[in-house]
Formats: structure tokens, C-alpha cells, sequence
């Protein structure tokens, strides 16, 4: 009988939505549960009630549990239990909340990623409504936003928020820890149909590599392993070197992200907001991704402050040839998608080529071409992906294929 | 405990009593069922030559003015909250009756905060038998435990007065502290240390009490104008070191939310009054000081500056922001209930189309009509909200009372009534098959936005027909419902003792509701 006493979870003042476990064993006498909640009179009998069966589940019957709840909502109650539980217990069981059908999406490779939202892995609060705010993916983050004491509990509730907590349709992505640590992070994430994982401070194709081979060894005992996708950071010096072999390194890896908090502390200088001293890391990423037909994508902005500061930074990080940025705060994604949105310009070109194609279509021509130019796939494709852009972000109405023939067609 | 009462089913279904604290009550009959008969409440006569021809009305103390004016047990005594939790003087004629021995007394005021806390020994011993007005925080708290010698009742601003209108509650002596005042009793809000900016929730005290008390703290000479409060009511005035606590009565700077939660909300519900229809030039509106509402009112502002229109009016508490509107032009006059912050004060001096309302303008039942029914749009909050849109602002979904009604009910009869809350609070659901409490009957609140959908009242039909085809998030409550259960779980039903601890007034002075003692 291990007489410790096992915790998990937050109890700081402004934690919410969350809840701390004290978990000590017990050899006799049952389960002697201490709730003080704020929702006690709502929910303090689906609490205990829910303790007993994840106490139950991993075999304990009689034990002491102290929970001091600030609304934890029940996958992350389950989660906190748990975390307390394996580290009293050897155990190969998981307490796997529902998984919710809604949940159940996949993503595309080509898909857009002008925004993908970090949510620090172990902070309920801030998942709970992250899909709410639209972005075009979201990150549950296991690595920096998690102190290392808290890494193994994080895992546990990425888990359960992957399989219970809706994120509303967009792409869910983890970032794991630096590999080879980071290998373990994938049992938690790889059954519980992540769309995407991001490694971070990659600095060879080997890594990409492992990280694949734990992923196959994970998807075997799956019967319809889900399509997962790899987005490396890249974020030291010889990582920008490597950009292309990491970018061609593996069918699944869809873009590649620069890191310039950790890059410019590589380099030893000082990050600033017009970035020029990353000028040649951010050139020569995009450049990797474009030769390895992938995305390319910036780093987060973290002046939280500064939203004109940041409209800047997006656009001029579009003009370059980015395809996204990262996003630290909610707050931040109605600039990033403006600033990553077509413009008129493009619009318009976009809408003729659609035109043009749609005609030739029609008429059964084979060759494209508008004005003296001819039109390949790939334009078309191109051309068809910034429409879709346009009307996904309200810059271009979905019908505006009827607007066009009116005014092209007079008659 | 107290005496068992006999209850009927309310015209809403819900159980009240029919007396509270000895005296018969009406339940509640409907939205507009009720017509009472007869004659206003007077206060007695007054005589001019039993006042000092110099016109100096100054007492030594607070107490020398409660002796003078007669104050003895049982008594009703009403203060006003315009100094919000800054207010030191709600107490201070607790202690001074305590002191006195005095007991059984009701307070009366328009509204309690946090500061009024230590009043709680006085309900426990007796020197306060009830109190009519709200009951916020530990005071709430204090109540729903079954500590107050007698029945809560809580009101509306409207409600307030109606009920001194109608004699239901009379005022034996009205304490009314006042940023500024002459010796004659002509008192404002607009300078001096506790300056608020208006002292509408004071003016039927003024009006109607037997006896009128001004405290202050800023003296200036006869005359103190503008006159908000006449002195031709008031029968003592009293100057004392501090009237209220400067930086709890006003804020220096309001601050917009930064909680990302609360901001998709607001732009949820503008965008939802934009495509409704509702933001065109010379609509008007109220948009409560809170996060959400505030952040509203600054969408608001940016239509109507990208369409080039203005609002003709904004009703309701001013601040920071709505005096931007008003000073860049996008709003043409404030109608102000209470001023929330230092530059709602500087304004209403310097900007004639900067007004103080008071209740009778706004809200009372008994006015020959009310500045709130000409409202566009109203956007308020709530603890809770059932399948039939009624909703609740006073107890919390474990029945815990914490909160007044406010302006909230008199509100509801803007011509749309929007409740932007959010679908749960950490695990509480805020949608709800049936409300803890009612405060407001569902007929009269029209759109329930939540950050997970939107859901339209089924008797606006045309607001359901607008919003066709929208892009917008547009459900039904009961969807919205579920979804919160889903996330949440199902909460279990409260458990509530029978006795009733406070009853809820609609506008017109029926029962509407009750609250009883948690377990």
C-alpha cells in the first residue's frame, strides 16, 4: 500500500472551470470523498458519484479524495482523478471519457491555416470555449505553456478535451514535447483522432521519422486509424538549414511553422516587431515549403497589446509568402485573418479565372485561357482556393457567381 | 420562524403568499392585468411657519436629525444607492438607532451593496426587522439562511416607486446623502467630494416621506443649484466630515472587457440588431454599464459612424463611452438614470443634452406613461433564463439570493429586450427548463443570445422572419438548452425549506414571485 498522497489540477485563485484532487489509498473503510464546490448543490452528487466510478474503474475501493472544484466540467474532474490515480497505481487503464460524434472530423492536407489558436494544455478555461472564436485551428499545447511537474496531468486532459470537448469543427492540433520525450505525449493524442501534430524544435528529418514510427505502432491496434498530419516547428539555427529535408521528410507533413521566440534566442538577438532580423530564417522556410509543395507558416505575435503592430506583421508576413500565423489570444484572430485575407485584387483575378474556366467548361473546350494568357490545373486550383477564402472570411458572397452573370451578361 | 402563510398559484404558476410581513399582498395577475384604483399616497401636511425664516435647516449630527424627526421602533427609514458601494451613511443610522435601542425597523433602500454588510448584526438582533429594496451579496446570502426577522421584499426602481406612490410603502423618514447642498435642503449630485452626478433614486423619498434628512458633506450657500432634490421637502440638513467614499462611488476610468468570452457576445448581439433592423438613424437604445453591455454600446457606435447615422437617444446609466457618442455626435442626448463614472459627471454639468431622469420619468407604473416603453433596444443581463424565456436576476441556480432587480423588469418593456449570456458559468448552465426564480415573464424578453447560438422569443414572428436565411447562429432555446446540459450535465432540482424568505415584486406592486430558505 503506497501511503502518499497523489495531486492534480490547479486551485489558483483565478483558476475556473477546474478542479485540485488530493488522492491517498486506503487499505479499509471505503471511500471517504471531501468536495467543496461552487456548484455542491447543483452537481455534488454527479461529482461523487463520478469519482467513485473512476476510483472503481482503476480498481480502488477504498481510498481518501479531497476535491476542491471551481466547476471543472466532468471530462476534466475525470482527468484530474486520473492524473492522481496513475501515480499511485500501476496501471495500463484509461478512464476514456465519450467520445463525442461530433468530434469525429478529419482535416485536409490543403486545408487553410491562417490562424491556429495556442491553448496551454493543462488550463480547462481556456479550451472550453476556444472554438467559439472561429480560428482554423487550435493547438492544445503539452510543451512551453505546461511546467514540467505538470506535463504527465496535461496529457491526461488534452486526452479527455480531444475526445469530450467540441471544438467546433476546427482542425484540432497538439503540440507534443521536443522529441525524443515528446514520443510518449502521442499515446495520449494518436487514438483520440487528433487532426494534426506539431512538432516542435525540429532539426532533422530522423525526428519526423520517429515521430511516424510511434504513430504506426499506435494506429496498428486501430481498425480505421485516422489520417493524422505532421507540422514541425522550426526553431533554431540548424533547423533553418534543414527546413527543406524536414519539410520533404515524410508524405504527412503538411507545413512547416518557424518558431522566432526560440530562433532569435538561438541567434542570440532580439526579436522586433518588424522583423527583419528574421527576414532570412522566415525567406528561407517559406522557400523549403513552396520547393516541397507545403504550407508555410509564421510564427505567433506576442506583443498581446499592439493590435496595429500586429495587422502589419500579417500582412507583410502574406506578402512574403506565408500561409498563416500563430495566435496567443482570441483577441488576435480578426487581425490575422484580415491581414491574411485576399485582397481586392486577387479577388477579382480569382473570380475572372473561375469565369473564364467555367465557360470553357461549358462549351466543352479543352484549353482555358483568359485574354491571351492560357490557364493550367493548377491556376484554376489556386484561383478556386482563394474564392473559397474569400467567402469563408465574408469578403465575397456565396452567390456571387449570379452577381457576376448580370453584370457580364447584360443581355 | 416566522408565521406560516397561506399561498396561491400566481398567474404565472408560480406558489406565493398572500400577506407578507402582516400585511395582504396581491399575486401576480399577467403583463399589464393589474389596475389599481383610488388616490395617490400623501405625506401629511406640511407648514412653512413651522420652519426657521432664515431658511437654515442644520442639525449638529445625523442622530439630533432621527430624534428630531421622530424616529422610533417599527419605523420605515429609506436611503438611496447613488453612492453605490461608497455609501457610509445606510449604516450610520443603523448604528445611531441600535444605540437608541429602537427595533422592527424597515429599511427601505433603492438598492444595497457590499458596503452595507455590517448591517447584517441589525437583522440578526432585531433593530431591522426586514428590508424592502434588495438584498445584494452577504446581505443576499444572509437572507436566503432564514436570518431577517421578517419577508424581503424585493422591487424594481419602477416598482420603488410605485410603491410609495400607492402608500404601499411609507416612508417615516428618508435619509438622503448629497454630494452638495445649501442649509435650506436644495441638494445635487454634479460637485463636492461624492459628487455622482444625479440623485433620481431619491426623489420619491424627497417627495413622499414624512420626514427628509439631507446629509452632506460639501455645504455651499443658499442657493444650491440645479435643485435636483427641492428643499421646500426637506425638513433637517446635516453637514458631516465624509458623506460617502469618493472612489467607490464613481470610477475614475470605466474599463471595456478584455475577456475574449464577453466580446464575442457583444459583437454577436450588435450583429444580431444590425441584421434585425435595429441600428438605423434615430433608433435609441440602453446598454447597461457591465462588460458585455458595455462593449455593445462601443459596436453600436462603430455602425453608426461607418453608416453615417446617429442615435437620438441612450436611456440608462451614462460612462466614458456614451459620453464619446455623445460628444462625437453619434448620440444626441443621454438619458441618465445613474452616472457611473467621473466623466458621466463632467458631462452632465457641461452638456445640456447630458439629462438626469429619475424613476417617475422612466419606469414607475403609476406615470402616465415611461421613457423606458420608448426604448429600441435593451440589452440586459441575467442569472438564468428557462425554455419560456422568463428569466431570473435575483438567486443563483442554488437558490441563493444575491442580487437586486434594478431597472431590469421596468426595462423589459423596451420594444426588444436582448439578454447576451453566456449558454454556462464553469459548469452552470444558464439556460434552464425552469427559472429558480422569476423576476421577468418571457412574454416581454425577445432574443436570448448565447455564445452558442442565438434563439428568438417564437411570439416575435417578426424578428424569426428578419433573421431567416441569416448567417447568424439562429436556434431555439430548447436546442440551446440542451446543449448547455450536455456540456454540463443535468443539474439536480434545488431543495428549498417552505419558508419564505423575500418575494419578488413585478412593476405594477402583485407578487410575482417568492424566495425561499436553502438548506
Amino acid at each position: 500500500m503506497n501511503n502518499t498522497t497523489a495531486t492534480a489540477g490547479n486551485k489558483g485563485e483565478k483558476d475556473r472551470s477546474d478542479c485540485f484532487v488530493s488522492l491517498q489509498l486506503t487499505s479499509s473503510g471505503g471511500f471517504v470523498i471531501e468536495l467543496t464546490s461552487k456548484v455542491e448543490v447543483l452537481f455534488g452528487e454527479a461529482i461523487r458519484k463520478l469519482c467513485i466510478e473512476v476510483l472503481h474503474h482503476f480498481g480502488i475501493d477504498n481510498a481518501n479524495l479531497t476535491i476542491e472544484d471551481k466547476g471543472a466540467l466532468p471530462f476534466v474532474m475525470a482527468a484530474r482523478l486520473e492524473a492522481a490515480i496513475v501515480q499511485l497505481v500501476k496501471t495500463n487503464k484509461e478512464y476514456l471519457p465519450e467520445m463525442l460524434p461530433e468530434n469525429l472530423y478529419s482535416s485536409s492536407r490543403e486545408q487553410h491555416r491562417l490562424s491556429r489558436l495556442y491553448l496551454p494544455g493543462n488550463t480547462p478555461s481556456l479550451m472550453i470555449n476556444a472554438g467559439i472564436h472561429s480560428p482554423n485551428a487550435i493547438i492544445l499545447d503539452l510543451e512551453d505553456a505546461v511546467a514540467v511537474h505538470k506535463k504527465s496531468e496535461a496529457r491526461v486532459l488534452v486526452r479527455n478535451a480531444l475526445r469530450h470537448l467540441s471544438f467546433m469543427g476546427v482542425e484540432r492540433m497538439v503540440r507534443i514535447n521536443q522529441v525524443p520525450a515528446g514520443l510518449d505525449d502521442l499515446n495520449y493524442i494518436i487514438p483520440h483522432n487528433v487532426n494534426a501534430v506539431v512538432v516542435p524544435k525540429c532539426e532533422s528529418a530522423e525526428q519526423i521519422h520517429e515521430v511516424n514510427k510511434r504513430i504506426g505502432i499506435l494506429q496498428k491496434s486501430q481498425k480505421t486509424p485516422n489520417q493524422v498530419w505532421l507540422i514541425p516547428i522550426i526553431e533554431s539555427a540548424l533547423g533553418i538549414i534543414k527546413s527543406y529535408e524536414i519539410a520533404t521528410a515524410a508524405d504527412n507533413v503538411v507545413a512547416l511553422a518557424i518558431g522566432l521566440e526560440d530562433y532569435t534566442a538561438d541567434l542570440g538577438i532580439q526579436r522586433t516587431n518588424e522583423g527583419l532580423e528574421t527576414l532570412f530564417a522566415r525567406s528561407q522556410v517559406i522557400n523549403a515549403c513552396k520547393a516541397a509543395g507545403i504550407q508555410a507558416l509564421d510564427s505567433v505575435f506576442s506583443d498581446m497589446g499592439d493590435a496595429v503592430a500586429l495587422k502589419t506583421y500579417a500582412r507583410q508576413s502574406k506578402s512574403i509568402g506565408f500561409d498563416g500565423m500563430g495566435c496567443i489570444h482570441p483577441r488576435q484572430l480578426k487581425d490575422i485573418h484580415e491581414g491574411f485575407a485576399p485582397d481586392e485584387r486577387e479577388i477579382e483575378n480569382a473570380k475572372k479565372i473561375m469565369v473564364a474556366f467555367a465557360e470553357a467548361t461549358d462549351k466543352g473546350l479543352g484549353v482555358v485561357s483568359l485574354g491571351t494568357k492560357m490557364i493550367d490545373a493548377p491556376v484554376v486550383k489556386r484561383a478556386q482556393r482563394v474564392i473559397n477564402l474569400a467567402i469563408s472570411l465574408g469578403k465575397l458572397q456565396k452567390d456571387w457567381r449570379d452577381n457576376e452573370h448580370q453584370v457580364n451578361s447584360p443581355s | 420562524m416566522k408565521k406560516q402563510v397561506t399561498t396561491v398559484i400566481n398567474a404565472a404558476g408560480r406558489s406565493v403568499p398572500t400577506e407578507v410581513n402582516g400585511k395582504p399582498v396581491i399575486p401576480y395577475k399577467g403583463v399589464g392585468q393589474h389596475r389599481p384604483e383610488g388616490n395617490k399616497y400623501g405625506p401629511p401636511i406640511s407648514t412653512c411657519i413651522d420652519f426657521p425664516a432664515d431658511g437654515s435647516k442644520l442639525n449638529e449630527t445625523l442622530k439630533q436629525a432621527l430624534i428630531a424627526s421622530g424616529l422610533k421602533d417599527g419605523m420605515t427609514i429609506s436611503t438611496h444607492h447613488h453612492f453605490r458601494n461608497g455609501d457610509v451613511i445606510a449604516n450610520q443610522i443603523f448604528d445611531i438607532a441600535a444605540e437608541l435601542g429602537l427595533k422592527n425597523l424597515v429599511w427601505f433602500p433603492s438598492a444595497s451593496f457590499d458596503c452595507h454588510t455590517p448591517l447584517i448584526k441589525y437583522l440578526e438582533d432585531g433593530t431591522i426587522h426586514h428590508i424592502e429594496g434588495s438584498m445584494n451579496g452577504q446581505l443576499g446570502r444572509v437572507t436566503s439562511a432564514g436570518k431577517m426577522q421578517g419577508v424581503g421584499v424585493l422591487r424594481s426602481h419602477g416598482g420603488r416607486y410605485q410603491a410609495v406612490q400607492d402608500g404601499e410603502v411609507k416612508i417615516d423618514i428618508a435619509v438622503i446623502a448629497a454630494p452638495t447642498a445649501d442649509s435650506f435642503g436644495n441638494a445635487n449630485g454634479l460637485d463636492g467630494p461624492a459628487a455622482c452626478g444625479l440623485l433620481g433614486f431619491a426623489l420619491a423619498d424627497a417627495q413622499y416621506a414624512s420626514k427628509v434628512i439631507i446629509v452632506t458633506d460639501h455645504l455651499v450657500p443658499f442657493p444650491c443649484w440645479p435643485w435636483q432634490i427641492q428643499g421646500n421637502y426637506v425638513d433637517y440638513v446635516v453637514e458631516v466630515e465624509q458623506v460617502g467614499i469618493p472612489e467607490k462611488i464613481v470610477s475614475g476610468t470605466t474599463q471595456v472587457t478584455k475577456s475574449p468570452d464577453r466580446l464575442f457576445l457583444a459583437d454577436l448581439t450588435a450583429r444580431f440588431c444590425e441584421e434585425a433592423g435595429i441600428i438605423r438613424d434615430g433608433f435609441s437604445f440602453q446598454a447597461g454599464s457591465g462588460g458585455t453591455a458595455l462593449s455593445i454600446g462601443i459596436y453600436f457606435a462603430e455602425m453608426l459612424k461607418a453608416k453615417g447615422m446617429k442615435s437620438r437617444f441612450a436611456r440608462g446609466g451614462s460612462n466614458a463611452y456614451l459620453v464619446k457618442m455623445l460628444e462625437d455626435g453619434l448620440v444626441e442626448y443621454i438619458l441618465d438614470g445613474q452616472t457611473f463614472d467621473l466623466e458621466g459627471v463632467r458631462s452632465m454639468k457641461e452638456n445640456p443634452t447630458h439629462v438626469d431622469t429619475s424613476p417617475f420619468t422612466s419606469y414607475n407604473y403609476h406615470s402616465k406613461g415611461n421613457f423606458a416603453q420608448l426604448v429600441d433596444v435593451v440589452i440586459l443581463g441575467a442569472t438564468e433564463v428557462d425554455v419560456n424565456f422568463n428569466a431570473n436576476v435575483v438567486t443563483h441556480s442554488d437558490g441563493v439570493l444575491l442580487h437586486g432587480i434594478g431597472g431590469w423588469q421596468n426595462c423589459l418593456f423596451a420594444k426588444c429586450t436582448i439578454l447576451p449570456i453566456p449558454l454556462f458559468r464553469d459548469r452552470i448552465p444558464v439556460i434552464r427548463e425552469e427559472v429558480t426564480t422569476l423576476c421577468g415573464p418571457g412574454e416581454l424578453i425577445d432574443v436570448i443570445v448565447t455564445e452558442r447560438g442565438i434563439a428568438i422569443n417564437p411570439l416575435r414572428k417578426d424578428l424569426l422572419d428578419k433573421l431567416k436565411g441569416s448567417s447568424l447562429p439562429i436556434r431555439t432555446i430548447r436546442e440551446l438548452k440542451d446543449e448547455a446540459e450536455k456540456i454540463c450535465g443535468v443539474p439536480a432540482a434545488v431543495q428549498f425549506e417552505e419558508e419564505i424568505v423575500a418575494v419578488v415584486k413585478w412593476v405594477d406592486g402583485t407578487v410575482i414571485d417568492c424566495v425561499r430558505k436553502v438548506r
